[in-house]
């Protein structure tokens, strides 16, 4: 399951999924992103994030599908935070279950991998001393592409 | 025939418009994007977009059909 929502995802035991409930897994793995307070030598003050909403959850959910069916992991579940995010926000959580947990990581990292350089969302970085900008994130397209050929 | 544009990103602060309808002539997505490209001067390279038709990715040689909607996508930058 691929979400966006414009509300709070910090809190691990609030969001709306019940994927790690399952008996028959053996491993979890959790990717929490989170904003940060500074990239590039630059001091970030807040984040902005927008999404293309429906072609997102499209691409979003495919992206899951396939990495289900690629690792063979028993299921996997992400949420992407738009909106006006602070420092420590989370912005996006990536969770899968396997039976053992070599394929959840692997699966994990695939996905967001993935995320990163194919939904279609955008951030833009407000920062303390400077003109917001919004972020282009070419290095990410050339990580996954080197991945994932 | 009339085509549904949405803007994102850095492309929606340029066009100042999130959305808009518009009759063209333009066969095809590339066409189409070198015409709002005149308009509205985009400062980011067209090699650094793709383009998206009714909600999915397809190539700048894409034919364009009557109330199709399309998106020029910036670099993304999620997670």
């Amino acid at each position: 399951m691929f979400k966006i929502t414009d509300q709070n995802i910090n809190n691990l035991n609030e969001l709306d999924t019940d994927i790690i409930k399952n008996q028959a897994v053996g491993g979890i793995v959790y990717f929490q992103g989170v904003v940060r307070n500074h990239n590039e030598g630059k001091e970030v003050s807040s984040l902005e994030y927008e999404s293309y909403e429906a072609m997102a959850q499209k691409v979003g959910l495919s992206i899951i599908k396939e990495a289900i069916k690629k690792f063979g992991i028993e299921d996997a579940f992400s949420i992407h935070r738009t909106g006006h995010l602070d420092i420590n926000d989370t912005a996006i959580w990536v969770i899968t279950t396997g039976h053992h947990r070599k394929e959840a990581y692997e699966a994990n990292q695939y996905i967001i991998d993935r995320i990163k350089s194919e939904v279609p969302m955008w951030k833009k970085e407000h920062y303390a001393h400077e003109k917001a900008q919004w972020i282009a994130c070419h290095r990410c397209q050339e990580h996954s592409e080197h991945i994932h050929d | 025939m009339q085509i549904n544009l949405k803007y994102f990103a850095s492309l929606k602060d340029e066009a100042g418009v999130s959305n808009e309808k518009i009759e063209t002539d333009a066969k095809n997505i590339e066409e189409l994007f070198e015409q709002l490209n005149t308009k509205y001067k985009f400062s980011i390279n067209k090699s650094y977009l793709r383009a998206a038709k009714n909600e999915e990715y397809v190539n700048f040689d894409t034919l364009l059909t009557d109330g199709d909607t399309i998106v020029f996508i910036p670099p993304v930058a999620g997670g």
